[in-house]
């Protein structure tokens, strides 16, 4: 057993507990935050996306170990009142079917659009998209809505504080 | 019957003290307003509800709830499990529109599992809005009607002079009132025995699209499924399950396993007592597991490696089965299987005689005289379901009661085996539906619930059971393996006289032996025989169809090509046949409906118009759960590989519902029939799934979704048909026949991505 002073979603989060843990079960077991899913505990599905400092990784296989001083962000944390850019196209676009996988392509699909701001570029392409969103399986397959919803955010945020190095719309 | 798909139809709990008489009630709520429990049958006739879901008779007592507040919220439950067919927002949507809701003042919840109130509550067969849809109409509308009563009554107006609109009674006087103002006077109003239902003309909720009600709840993370199911002093159990199908506990050691941090119990345990009856839904994959109970689910996956255990060959197996075909002792073989074999086995059982199933004509006589037989076998692989949430069930069971919740399509199903199991009344056993990451028809059978059930009560505490990725994947209860051999007769003018289909599968044969081109054919042949097996099987999104659609359509595809027709040209002459002249009796399906979608498909994909002559195209229509679908996909080669493009749809599913969540599940479907049809199988070395999680089980990615998928729906108003497994068949067709135009091959055995062959350009 190891104790760690976990930074999530802005808050510091003490847990103790075996340092092999990866962060997912962290969150849904110690925390009570079962936004992030499990689907295959191995890194393939990207059910359990988070974001380490601003990066989309999959908390399956991170152990709490690993993490030291670096900012998890989880869907819980995303936006104050579930009303980020993403999470609004979503609901536009209705894209859930089933919903289990959308925690994670959500987590991977904001990740995508800072990066793309980052790189003064805003707006992805299919092929980032696909290059981004692959590792995110959707088992109902509500991937054309899934790109539809990226596409659609890409501009409202870049007009958020989400952009971290101000990129422009198109 | 017509328009039936029995193929997987609960057979449910009978002579329970259900009584046919058919009761409303309404009710005070504490603090004012109504609440109305409705039969769902004082118009419609119980006849239909048996066609479309083939219950027995006692299953008829079917009511509802709505509630009404002061404050005019209305809240509807919606009787069936949610699963990602959106019913949490179509079926109350049909509520709402009789009742004259506003949309934006209903609050929708997932019912509690009632048969007796709520009715069937079975999600699957693409069952639910078809079998809900006259029901929670006449549910609406009685409700309106009430309020209609209590504001005449108040206002001293006939109640024919007042009019209803989005929640609002008003009469040419001047008077109005909100339905939560009228809500508790509306409790006390003799229920009415006819009310009268809206013409489709002026439907306003229904065929307008509404967003899932979930949506939100989903976007932000909230708890919603079984895996997120919490209860204070919950342990997390996993199983241990036997490696190979055909294998059995032997001996274990939990020595180390014990020892290890946060591990409460481990122990082994048996799903069903010996001799025990199972239902028709009861799997009996792997009778006896190990299960390691500890608090956190880190702790118990990392102590589950410590187990030491010794399995041994089960050997042939004597199983009681009732429900679905009768009490009947059947025999499962002990062989340890390998998929090399079992197509070998398959290939060497198709040579022997079969069942007939359907015979028209003289078909022997029509292969004779034949100028030309094409001969065509068509093979697929077992599937897993691979829901993207794996099963887990939370149960609490003591001396007294048992509250169990978690994902499952069919709860009125697990009642009666749980009660058995626990020795417990039906009415001490409470099931909580959660929403169900994905089901495709897996989650209709519930053994893990009677696992988590049975480790509860073993260790007589809360405790919720999860299977790992790999236990999932690994535990059987998969799409049969299936194959069929399909024959055409052409006579010199290269007109068809003959057809004949022979099918079979481990352990279920696939033929559909009424369905089209039954009926269309003078000279007709279906045949289907069997392989019994220890690999457990069970519904997987439009069983058997999903593998009737992607054989007898692409077996279409070539008779159409030797007898030098277009492929729509060919059904569309085949339909009108079975339409002015059907040969024999019980064909499954109406022909104009099918003649309708291939229309339809025809106009929106611009069939052979001049534009589209230079695209790798490729058709397939079916039905299935009283539905028609077709596709037209495209096929490009990217990188050297055949991808789909773009996909033309179009669907006779009578109304459509909620239309833009039904364009969400076509495309769905769509992604999904692509994605088998290339990728999917599941195969077996010694007994044992060699295919564990998505590393080696290959599924459709976001990079291999078509670009564009184009839904269309044959407008009527005939009253809904399934929805949820007809697209998804065809598409299989429509893959190999586009395949076909894409690489110059044909493809007969699924997943078609193993062996596509390049052509040199």
């Amino acid at each position: 057993m190891a104790k760690y002073n976990l930074k999530i979603n802005g808050k510091i989060r003490p847990v103790d507990l075996d340092p092999s843990t990866p962060i997912l079960w962290v969150l849904r077991d110690h925390l009570n935050m079962p936004g992030t899913k499990f689907g295959c505990g191995m890194a393939q599905c990207g059910a359990c996306t988070i974001h380490l400092n601003g990066q989309a990784v999959r908390s399956c296989v991170l152990p709490v170990s690993a993490i030291g001083k670096q900012e998890i962000t989880t869907i819980e944390g995303i936006s104050a009142n579930g009303d980020h850019p993403v999470q609004k196209a979503w609901l536009e676009h209705d894209v859930a079917q089933c919903g289990y996988c959308q925690s994670g392509q959500i987590m991977s699909a904001v990740a995508l659009l800072k990066t793309m701001a980052a790189a003064n570029r805003p707006n992805p392409s299919d092929a980032d998209i696909d290059a981004a969103m692959s590792g995110n399986i959707c088992r109902c397959g509500t991937y054309l809505r899934i790109k539809e919803a990226i596409k659609s955010a890409a501009g409202p945020l870049t007009e958020t504080s989400d952009r971290p190095n101000g990129g422009t719309k198109k | 019957m017509k328009n039936q798909d029995n193929s997987h139809s609960p057979i449910g709990r009978q002579g329970a003290g259900f009584n046919r008489r058919s009761f409303l009630k309404s009710s005070a709520l504490a603090g004012g307003g109504m609440m109305l429990s409705f039969s769902w049958f004082s118009t419609a006739k119980a006849a239909e509800k048996m066609q479309v879901l083939n219950l027995p008779e006692q299953w008829s007592e079917l009511t509802g709830y709505i509630k009404i507040t002061p404050d005019n919220v209305i809240k509807i439950l919606c009787p069936n499990p949610e699963f990602g067919q959106n019913v949490m927002t179509s079926l109350p949507m049909i509520i709402a529109e009789e009742l004259d809701a506003d949309w934006k003042n209903v609050v929708v919840e997932i019912g509690p599992h009632d048969n007796v109130k709520l009715g069937p509550q079975f999600t699957g067969g693409s069952n639910s809005v078809r079998s809900y849809w006259k029901p929670l109409r006449n549910a609406g509308a009685s409700a309106r009607q009430m309020l209609i009563e209590a504001a005449a009554q108040t206002w001293g107006v006939p109640a024919g002079e007042i009019t209803t609109k989005a929640g609002v009674l008003a009469h040419s006087s001047g008077k109005s009132a909100k339905y939560g103002e009228m809500a508790a006077k509306a409790a006390g109003v003799t229920v009415p025995k006819d009310v009268k239902l809206k013409t489709p003309k002026d439907f306003s909720v229904v065929r307008k699209s509404k967003k899932n009600v979930e949506g939100q709840k989903i976007v932000t993370g909230k708890p919603l499924f079984g895996m997120d199911y919490r209860a204070d002093g919950m342990l997390i159990a996993m199983i241990q399950h036997p490696p190979a199908f055909g294998m059995r506990l032997k001996s274990f050691d939990a020595t180390a396993a014990q020892k290890m941090p946060g591990i409460k119990e481990v122990f082994s345990f048996k799903l069903y007592d010996d001799g025990f009856e199972q239902g028709g839904f009861d799997t009996r994959t792997f009778n006896e597991l190990i299960a390691v109970v500890g608090t956190t689910t880190w702790e118990v996956m990392n102590a589950r490696k410590k187990l030491i255990v010794q399995w041994e060959p089960t050997g042939d197996l004597k199983e009681t089965i009732s429900g679905r075909g009768g009490k009947r002792e059947v025999t499962v073989p002990g062989r340890l299987e390998t998929t090399g074999s079992q197509f070998e086995m398959m290939a060497e059982h198709a040579k022997k005689p079969a069942q007939q199933l359907r015979k028209d004509g003289d078909p022997e006589t029509a292969f004779k005289n034949a100028a030309q037989i094409i001969e065509r076998t068509y093979n697929a692989p077992f599937l897993a379901h691979n829901c993207m949430e794996p099963m887990n069930f939370f149960a609490h069971v003591t001396e007294d009661k048992a509250v169990v919740a978690g994902p499952l399509q069919a709860p009125g199903l697990v009642e009666p085996t749980l009660s058995k199991l626990l020795n417990l009344p039906a009415d001490k056993i409470e099931i909580q539906m959660t929403r169900m990451g994905g089901g495709f028809g897996r989650r209709a059978y519930g053994s893990y619930v009677y696992e988590a059930a049975r480790i509860s009560q073993k260790v007589k505490a809360p405790i919720k059971l999860m299977y790992t990725r790999e236990d999932d994947m690994t535990y059987g209860i998969y799409r049969p393996m299936y194959t069929a051999t399909y024959r055409a007769a052409l006579d010199a003018n290269k007109n068809l006289i003959g057809f004949h289909v022979k099918g079979g599968g481990i352990p279920e044969n696939p033929v559909h032996a009424n369905r089209f081109p039954a009926g269309a054919v003078d000279n007709y042949l279906a045949e289907g025989w069997e392989i019994p097996s220890n690999v457990t099987i069970g519904a997987f999104r439009a069983p058997r169809s999903n593998f009737n659609a992607a054989a007898e359509q692409s077996f279409l595809d070539e008779v159409a090509e030797a007898m030098g027709k277009d492929p729509i040209q060919l059904r569309l002459e085949l339909l009108k046949k079975a339409k002015e002249n059907p040969v024999g009796k019980n064909n499954d399906y109406d022909a104009n409906r099918y003649i309708g979608v291939l229309e339809l498909l025809k106009e929106k994909s611009g069939w052979g118009k001049p534009e589209n002559a230079g695209k790798k195209r490729g058709v397939a229509a079916y039905f299935c759960h009283a539905s028609y679908a077709g596709h037209v996909v495209d096929m490009v080669m990217r990188d050297g590989q055949p991808y789909v493009e773009s996909v033309t749809s179009a669907i006779d599913c009578g109304v459509v519902v909620n239309p833009d969540a039904a364009r969400n599940m076509v495309q769905g479907a769509v992604v999904d029939g692509i994605g088998q049809s290339f990728y999917g199988a599941l195969t077996h070395k010694d007994g044992a799934a060699e295919q564990n999680n998505f590393h080696n089980y290959r599924m459709i990615r976001h990079n291999e979704a078509p670009k564009k998928i184009e839904v269309h729906f044959v407008e009527n108003d005939i009253d809904p048909t399934g929805l949820g497994e007809p697209p998804f068949p065809p598409v299989f067709g429509a893959v190999a026949n586009a395949l076909f135009k894409t690489t110059g091959k044909r493809y007969y055995n699924q997943p078609f991505g193993k062996d596509i062959t390049i052509p040199k350009s």
